[in-house]
C-alpha cells in the first residue's frame, strides 16, 4: 500500500499485555485531510491505538507512519505532539487550577522549550489567536474563569479548543461527546465538521447519532483489529458488527 | 531366658560404670599422698605418669592445680591439698572432690615445685588424660587442643588413643592431631609428606595455619608438599567464603522479609504508604521484652517459650495499633498517597516518642531463648541457631500470608477490593473492613517481624527507622502488589548486599546497594515483577 | 473576570508586602542588635539574631521546597540532602579560613585530617581558601546533584511516592557516606571551630548581624524568584504538570525538562539556604542529611500552605519557633506535638495557614461576587446557538489542594 498522500499508516500493528492482545495486527490508512469515525465494543482496542498513535504506547510489531513518512515508533508523545498529532482524552483532560486563556496559552503552537517560556511575553498575535479559539468554543466570556469550574461538556470543549490552538495537521478526539445533552452533541459535530475542513481528524465515538451526523466513513473496530469498514450505513448492515456491537 | 540375660548384661554394665570411680578413688588419694614424698622434680614427674596412668578424669583436677602452682603439703600430717590464697592465709580444697577442708597460715604449708618440664609433663599427661575420656565430645576438644599445639611428645599417647578409638570421626580428628605433631617432630620425611597431606585434606582454617608455619620452617619436598597444600585449601576456602556470604546474604534476606513482608500488604496490595511500619516492628520487640520480664520475675521456667508466647501478642497489639491508625487517620486519605505518607509519619513520631516516655531511650535487654543460642557447623560455614530460626520463620510467615492473600475468603475479598474498589463494594463487600483488616493483618505481620527481629538488634524506640527505608526498598525493587517479588527482592538485596561487604565495607557496601536501587528505579519504575498493562500506566 | 484579577493583585500585592518585611528586618533588627544600648527596651539581643537568622534559612529551604512540591506535585523527601551540601560547601570554606590557628596548629590540614592522619589535603579540598569558589560550590554541588538524579528520575517518569522514596534514600545514602571518616569531610563530628567569614570573626556580633541581614535578602530575593517563575508561562507549565503531566506530554511540552529545571533551581536555592546556616550555627554534621530533616520541612511548607509563596515562609518560621518554645519549656512533648502536627495538617488542614485563609476570604468574596456574574451567564443563555449548560457539574471529587498522583492523569479505559 502506498504511504504517500496519507496522514496516517499503521500496517500490521499488534501490542499484548501480559498476554492480553489490546491490537491485533491492526491496519488502518487515513488520507489527508480525511474524517474518519471508529466505533467499536468496549476493548476492541480504540483508545489503546491512540495510545500507539501518539507514542504512549509502544506496538510489540508492525508499521506506524505519520504523513507518509515519519515512523511513530521511534518518537515519544512530545515529539509527536510536536509533528502536529493532537489528542483528545476519553475523560476530558485540562489544567483545572489554570484558567481557560491559560490552558489555551499552553497550548498554543510554539517553542516547547523552558527558556521561551520562563522569559515569554503574550504577543499580540498570540492574543488575537485566543480570542479566535474561545470564539469558536464559545466560551469567549468565560477566558478568566477557572477550568475546575467548567461544565463536563464545557471541558470538553476547551480541551477540543487546546487542540486547535496546538494546531495539529493529525487530530485524534476519544468520545467528545460523552455527557453532552443531545443540542450539545448537535453543535459539537458542527464544530468537528468545521474543524476537518483543514485538518485530518480521526473521531472515536459510541454515539450513533453523533456518528451519523459527522457523515464520513466509519471503521468498525472488534478485538483489536478491523471488522468493517466504510460508510456507515454499509458498516451497520454489515452482520458481524451487528453482532458484536450495534446489537439486533 | 533372653530377659533374664538382658537383665543381667544390663546389671553388670553398670557394675562396670560405678565400681572404677569407687575403687579408685582410694588409690587416687595413695597416689596424690606420693607428692607429698616426692622430693625432686624428676620425682615428682614420676607421681604425675602414675595419675595419668590411671585413665581417670578426677585427676584432672590435682594436675592442674599441680601445673598453676597451687598443690600444697600440709606440714603438720603431709596430707596435700589444692590452696587458695584467701587474704593473709590459705584456704585449703580436697584435690578430689574440690571441697573445702580447712584453712592454714602460709608458714604451715609448703608448695610443690614446678618447673617447666614438669608443666609439660603435666599438660601432656591431661591431653593423654582427656583422650581416653568417655564422653566423645571431650576426646574431640582434646584432639582439637593438640592440633592446634603440636608437640613431638604427643605423638606417642595419640598412637594410644588412635589404636583403642571406636568412633570414626573422633579417630579422623586424632590422626590429624598426630599428624600435626609429626610435623614439628623429627620424624623422617615421608612420615611429613604424609602428615601434610593428612593435613591438607582436612581444608580449615586450622590446617592452614598450621601448614603456613611447616612451609616456613621446612625445606625440600616437604615444604613443596606444604605449599601446594595450602594452594589447595585457600581454594577450597574461598568456596567456603563464598558459601558463608550466600547464607550472611540470605540471613540478611531473611530479616528484611520480615521487616518488608507487612509492608507488602499496606503498600503492594492497598497502596498505603505507611511510614510507620517500622514502628509496628518496634512494637512488637517491646511486646516481647515485657513478655521477658514477666516471664523472668514471675514464671522464670518458661523463658524458653517467651517467644512463642509473644508471637500473638506481638501480633495483637501492632494489629491493634495498626486498626487505629487506619481507622483514626489513613481511612480519610485513600487516594492521597503523599498525604498519606506524611500523616502516617507524623503517627510514627508520635509512636516511637511514647515508647521512649514509657520505656526510656536505652537499649533494652530482650534474651535468646537456650534453643535459639549458640551455633554448629556445616563443613566450614558456621551457622548460628537464631539466624536459621528466623530464616525459617521469615519463610513460615510469607508462606501464611501467601495462603491467607490466595486461599482463603478474606484473601479473595482483599485482592477484589484492591482491583476495583466500587465492583468490590457493590457486590456486598464490606470495603471499609476489608480496609480495615488488611492493614491490622500488615501491621501485626510487621509486630511479629518485631519478635523475631528483637533476637539479633537492639530493642530501643529507634528499632524501626533502621528498617524502614530498606523494607521500602524491598517492596518498591520486588515490584509493588506482588508478594513474590518482595521475596526475591528481599533475597536478592541481602545477597547482594553481603557480597559487596568484603569488597567495599559494610557502609559503602549499602551505600552501592541504594544506589544500585534508585538506578533500576529508573530502569523499571515497577519494579521486579511488575504488572504491565495499560491500567497501571496512569 | 473581575475577581480573577483581583486575586491576581491580591497575590501580587502580598509578594510586594513580604519583600518589603524582608527587606526591612535585614536593616531594623541589625541596628536595634548594634546601635541601641543592651539596656534599652528595642534591644534585640544576639542571640534572638542568632535564632532568627537561623529561621530565615528554614524558611528560604521551605520555599524551596514548595517550589517543587507545591507549584510541581515532586514530594521530594531528601531535600535537607541539597541543604546539607550547600551547608558543607561553606563548611570547608570556613575550616581552610582557620590555618593554623587550629588546636594541631597545621597551617593547610585541618584538625580532623591531622587527628585522622591525612598527609595532605584531599583533591576536593582545593580551591576552598578562596571565598569565590566556595560560593560556587554552594550553588554547583546542590544543583548538580539535583540535575543528575532528577535526569535520571524525571526521563523514567518515576512519580508520585515512588520518587519520595528514592528521594529519601537518595539522603539516606549520603548520610551514611558522609559518616565515613575517610570520606574526607570530618566523619561523624562534621565541620566546626570556625573561626572567621571574609576576615570577620563569626562570633562577633556584627557578624552575626550582617549574616541575618544576608540571609533575610537572599529570602526576600528567592521569593521574588520564585514569583517571577511562578507567575510566568513557564510557571502555569509547572503548575500544568503537576495537575495533568500527560496532558502536557501531549500538547508537546517536554514534562521531564519542566520538573528537572524546578528541581535544579529548588536545589540551589536550598544549598544557598545551607550555606548562610552553616556560619550561623557554627556546626555541619551528617545529621543534617538524617532522612526525618528532611521530612520535617516538608511539614513546614505543609503548615504554611503549599503552592503559595508566603506559606512556607510562615510555616517554617511558626513550626521552628514552636520548637524552640516547646524544646525549652516541655522537651519530652516536642516529637508528640511534631507528630500530631503532621497527623493534623494533612487531616485539617490540607492547604495550610495561607490556604485556608485565602479560601475564607474567597468565600466571602464570592457571596458578594455572586450577583455580578449571574447576568453574564444569562446573556450567554440567550445566544441562541449555543443552549446553557444544563447543569455546572463541579468536579467535587478533587480540590485544588489535592493534587495526588493517581488524581488528574487521564484513565484512558474502553
Amino acid at each position: 500500500m502506498p504511504k504517500s498522500n496519507t496522514i496516517l499508516y499503521l500496517d500490521g500493528v499488534s501490542v499484548s499485555f501480559d498476554g492480553f492482545r489490546a491490537i491485533n495486527n491492526l491496519s488502518l490508512v487515513l488520507d489527508k485531510g480525511e474524517m474518519r469515525a471508529i466505533i467499536g465494543p468496549n476493548g476492541a482496542g480504540k483508545t489503546t491505538m491512540m495510545d500507539i498513535v501518539t507514542g504512549k504506547t509502544r506496538p510489540d510489531a508492525g508499521e506506524v507512519y505519520f504523513d507518509g513518512q515519519v515512523d511513530l515508533t521511534k518518537h515519544d508523545e512530545a515529539e509527536i505532539a510536536m509533528m502536529g498529532i493532537g489528542r483528545k482524552f476519553q475523560k476530558p483532560t485540562v489544567f483545572e487550577s489554570h484558567t481557560i486563556e491559560d490552558n489555551l496559552m499552553l497550548a498554543l503552537k510554539g517553542p516547547r522549550s523552558i527558556f521561551p517560556a520562563l522569559f515569554h511575553r503574550r504577543s499580540a498575535a498570540e492574543a488575537r489567536q485566543i480570542d479566535d479559539i474561545l470564539g469558536i468554543i464559545r466560551l469567549g466570556d468565560k477566558r478568566d474563569e477557572l477550568a475546575a469550574n467548567l461544565s463536563h461538556g464545557q471541558k470538553q470543549w476547551l480541551e477540543i479548543g487546546m487542540l486547535l490552538a496546538q494546531d495539529p495537521k493529525l487530530l485524534l478526539v476519544d468520545e467528545p461527546v460523552a455527557g453532552m445533552t443531545d443540542a450539545e452533541t448537535e453543535e459539537t459535530a458542527r464544530l468537528l465538521r468545521d474543524i476537518a475542513r483543514d485538518h485530518s481528524v480521526i473521531v472515536v465515538e459510541h454515539d450513533m447519532h453523533f456518528v451519523r451526523e459527522l457523515g464520513v466513513k466509519v471503521t468498525c473496530l472488534h478485538e483489536g483489529s478491523v471488522l468493517s469498514e466504510g460508510s456507515l450505513d454499509f458498516v451497520s448492515a454489515d452482520e458481524r458488527v451487528v453482532e458484536v456491537y450495534l446489537g439486533r | 531366658m533372653i530377659l533374664t540375660r538382658a537383665i543381667g548384661l544390663t546389671l553388670l554394665l553398670l557394675l562396670g560404670m560405678l565400681s572404677p570411680s569407687n575403687a579408685a578413688e582410694a588409690d587416687l588419694r595413695a597416689i596424690i599422698a606420693k607428692f607429698a614424698t616426692a622430693s625432686n622434680f624428676s620425682a615428682t614427674e614420676a607421681v604425675v605418669r602414675e595419675l595419668a596412668a590411671t585413665g581417670d578424669t578426677a585427676v584432672e583436677r590435682p594436675l592442674g592445680a599441680l601445673a598453676e602452682g597451687d598443690l600444697y603439703v600440709r606440714k603438720a600430717d603431709s596430707l596435700v591439698f589444692i590452696g587458695k590464697a584467701a587474704g593473709g592465709s590459705v584456704e585449703l580444697l580436697d584435690p578430689l572432690s574440690g571441697e573445702k577442708s580447712g584453712d592454714a597460715a602460709k608458714s604451715e604449708i609448703t608448695k610443690i615445685k614446678v618447673n617447666n618440664t614438669l608443666r609439660r609433663a603435666v599438660r601432656d599427661a591431661l591431653g593423654t588424660l582427656t583422650l581416653g575420656a568417655k564422653d566423645p565430645a571431650a576426646r574431640i576438644a582434646a584432639a582439637d587442643t593438640m592440633f592446634k599445639t603440636p608437640d613431638a611428645t604427643n605423638i606417642e599417647p595419640l598412637d594410644a588413643a588412635i589404636a583403642s578409638e571406636t568412633v570414626a570421626s573422633v579417630k579422623a580428628l586424632l590422626e590429624q592431631a598426630r599428624a600435626a605433631s609429626v610435623l614439628v617432630s623429627d620424624r623422617p620425611e615421608a612420615d611429613k609428606l604424609a602428615a601434610v597431606a593428612l593435613i591438607g585434606g582436612r581444608g580449615d582454617r586450622n590446617a592452614l595455619s598450621l601448614l603456613t608455619a611447616v612451609e616456613a620452617n621446612s625445606e625440600g619436598a616437604v615444604k613443596d608438599a606444604a605449599t601446594a597444600a595450602i594452594a589447595n585449601i585457600n581454594s577450597t576456602l574461598a568456596l567456603w567464603d563464598a558459601g558463608q556470604n550466600i547464607w550472611y546474604g540470605i540471613s540478611l534476606g531473611s530479616v528484611l522479609l520480615l521487616a518488608a513482608i507487612g509492608l507488602a500488604i499496606t503498600f503492594g496490595v492497598m497502596g498505603v504508604i505507611n511510614m510507620a511500619h517500622g514502628e509496628m516492628v518496634m512494637l512488637g520487640a517491646y511486646t516481647t521484652f515485657v513478655v521477658q520480664e514477666v516471664i523472668r520475675n514471675s514464671f522464670p521456667g518458661l523463658f524458653d517459650w517467651s517467644l512463642v508466647i509473644a508471637l500473638p501478642l506481638a501480633f495483637s497489639v501492632a494489629a491493634l495499633v495498626g486498626l487505629v491508625i487506619e481507622r483514626g487517620v489513613i481511612r480519610f486519605l485513600y487516594g492521597r498517597p503523599l498525604e498519606t505518607l506524611l500523616a502516617t509519619w507524623g503517627v510514627s513520631l508520635i509512636l516511637q516518642q511514647a515508647v521512649r516516655t514509657i520505656f526510656g531511650p536505652t537499649n533494652q535487654e530482650v534474651g535468646n531463648p537456650s534453643w535459639m543460642s549458640g551455633s554448629f557447623y556445616i563443613g566450614q560455614l558456621a551457622v548460628t541457631w537464631n539466624r536459621l530460626w528466623i530464616l525459617v520463620f521469615a519463610l513460615g510467615v510469607f508462606a501464611v500470608l501467601l495462603y491467607v492473600m490466595k486461599r482463603t475468603p478474606w484473601g479473595l475479598q482483599m485482592r477484589a477490593v484492591t482491583a476495583n474498589r466500587r465492583m468490590a463494594a457493590s457486590m456486598g463487600i464490606r470495603t471499609p473492613w476489608v480496609d480495615a483488616l488488611t492493614f491490622a493483618l500488615g501491621s501485626g505481620i510487621a509486630g511479629i517481624a518485631g519478635v523475631a527481629l528483637s533476637q539479633i538488634d537492639n530493642v530501643s524506640p529507634n528499632l524501626g527507622r533502621g528498617y524502614i527505608i530498606d523494607s521500602f526498598m524491598v517492596v518498591v525493587f520486588g515490584g509493588v502488589g506482588n508478594l513474590w517479588g518482595t521475596l526475591v527482592g528481599a533475597f536478592s538485596l541481602g545477597i547482594v548486599n553481603k557480597f559487596l561487604e568484603p569488597y567495599a565495607g559494610a557502609v559503602l557496601g549499602k551505600i552501592v546497594v541504594l544506589v544500585l536501587i534508585i538506578l533500576f528505579i529508573q530502569k523499571r519504575p515497577r519494579g521486579l515483577f511488575a504488572l504491565k498493562g495499560r491500567s497501571v500506566e496512569a | 473576570m473581575i475577581t480573577g484579577r483581583f486575586f491576581a493583585a491580591g497575590a501580587d500585592r502580598r509578594i510586594a508586602i513580604t519583600i518589603f518585611i524582608l527587606l526591612a528586618i535585614a536593616i531594623i533588627v541589625p541596628l536595634l542588635n548594634l546601635a541601641v544600648s543592651p539596656t534599652s527596651a528595642f534591644y534585640v539581643p544576639s542571640y534572638v539574631v542568632a535564632l532568627t537568622g537561623k529561621y530565615l534559612c528554614y524558611a528560604l529551604l521551605a520555599l524551596a521546597l514548595d517550589l517543587v512540591w507545591g507549584y510541581c506535585g515532586i514530594l521530594s523527601l531528601g531535600h535537607g540532602a541539597f541543604f546539607a551540601l550547600g551547608g558543607y560547601a561553606m563548611g570547608m570554606y570556613l575550616m581552610r579560613q582557620i590555618g593554623s590557628r587550629g588546636v594541631y596548629g597545621n597551617p593547610l590540614l585541618p584538625d580532623f585530617m591531622v587527628f585522622l592522619n591525612y598527609g595532605e589535603l584531599p583533591w576536593f579540598w582545593y580551591g576552598f581558601d578562596q571565598f569565590w569558589f566556595a560560593a560556587i560550590m554552594v550553588l554547583a554541588v546542590p544543583g548538580l546533584l539535583a540535575f543528575v538524579f532528577g535526569w535520571f528520575a524525571f526521563r523514567s517518569r518515576v512519580t508520585g511516592v515512588y520518587l519520595s522514596i528514592i528521594t529519601q534514600a537518595m539522603t539516606y545514602a549520603l548520610l551514611l557516606a558522609f559518616f565515613r571518616n575517610d570520606m574526607g569531610f570530618g566523619g561523624n563530628n562534621g565541620l566546626t571551630d570556625f573561626k572567621d567569614i571574609l576576615g570577620y570573626n563569626v562570633q562577633a556580633d556584627a557578624t552575626r548581624s550582617a549574616l541575618f541581614a544576608a540571609s533575610a535578602v537572599t529570602l526576600a530575593l528567592a521569593v521574588f524568584v520564585t514569583w517571577a517563575i511562578v507567575g510566568s508561562k513557564y510557571g502555569k507549565l509547572l503548575m500544568a504538570v503537576r495537575d495533568a503531566e500527560s496532558r502536557t506530554r501531549f500538547l508537546g511540552w517536554r514534562a521531564e525538562n519542566v520538573k528537572l529545571f524546578a528541581f535544579t533551581v529548588s536545589a540551589v536555592m536550598a544549598g544557598i539556604a545551607g550555606a548562610l546556616y552553616v556560619p550561623q550555627v557554627g556546626i555541619i554534621n551528617p545529621g543534617e542529611f538524617e532522612p526525618s530533616n528532611s521530612i520535617e520541612v516538608v511539614v513546614w511548607a505543609a503548615v504554611g500552605g503549599r503552592g503559595t509563596i508566603v506559606g512556607p515562609i510562615i510555616g517554617a518560621l511558626v513550626v521552628n519557633a514552636g520548637k524552640s518554645w516547646f524544646t525549652g519549656v516541655l522537651p519530652a512533648f516536642w516529637l508528640f506535638a511534631l507528630g500530631g502536627l503532621f497527623v493534623a495538617v494533612t487531616l485539617f488542614l490540607p492547604k495550610g495557614i495561607v490556604g485556608m485563609w485565602d479560601s475564607w476570604r474567597g468565600n466571602a468574596r464570592a457571596l458578594r461576587a455572586a450577583s455580578i456574574t449571574n447576568p453574564i451567564n444569562g446573556e450567554a443563555g440567550t445566544d441562541p446557538a449555543v443552549p446553557p449548560p444544563p447543569k455546572i457539574v463541579r468536579s467535587a471529587a478533587r480540590t485544588p489542594g489535592d493534587w495526588s498522583a493517581s488524581g488528574p492523569e487521564p484513565q484512558p479505559a474502553e
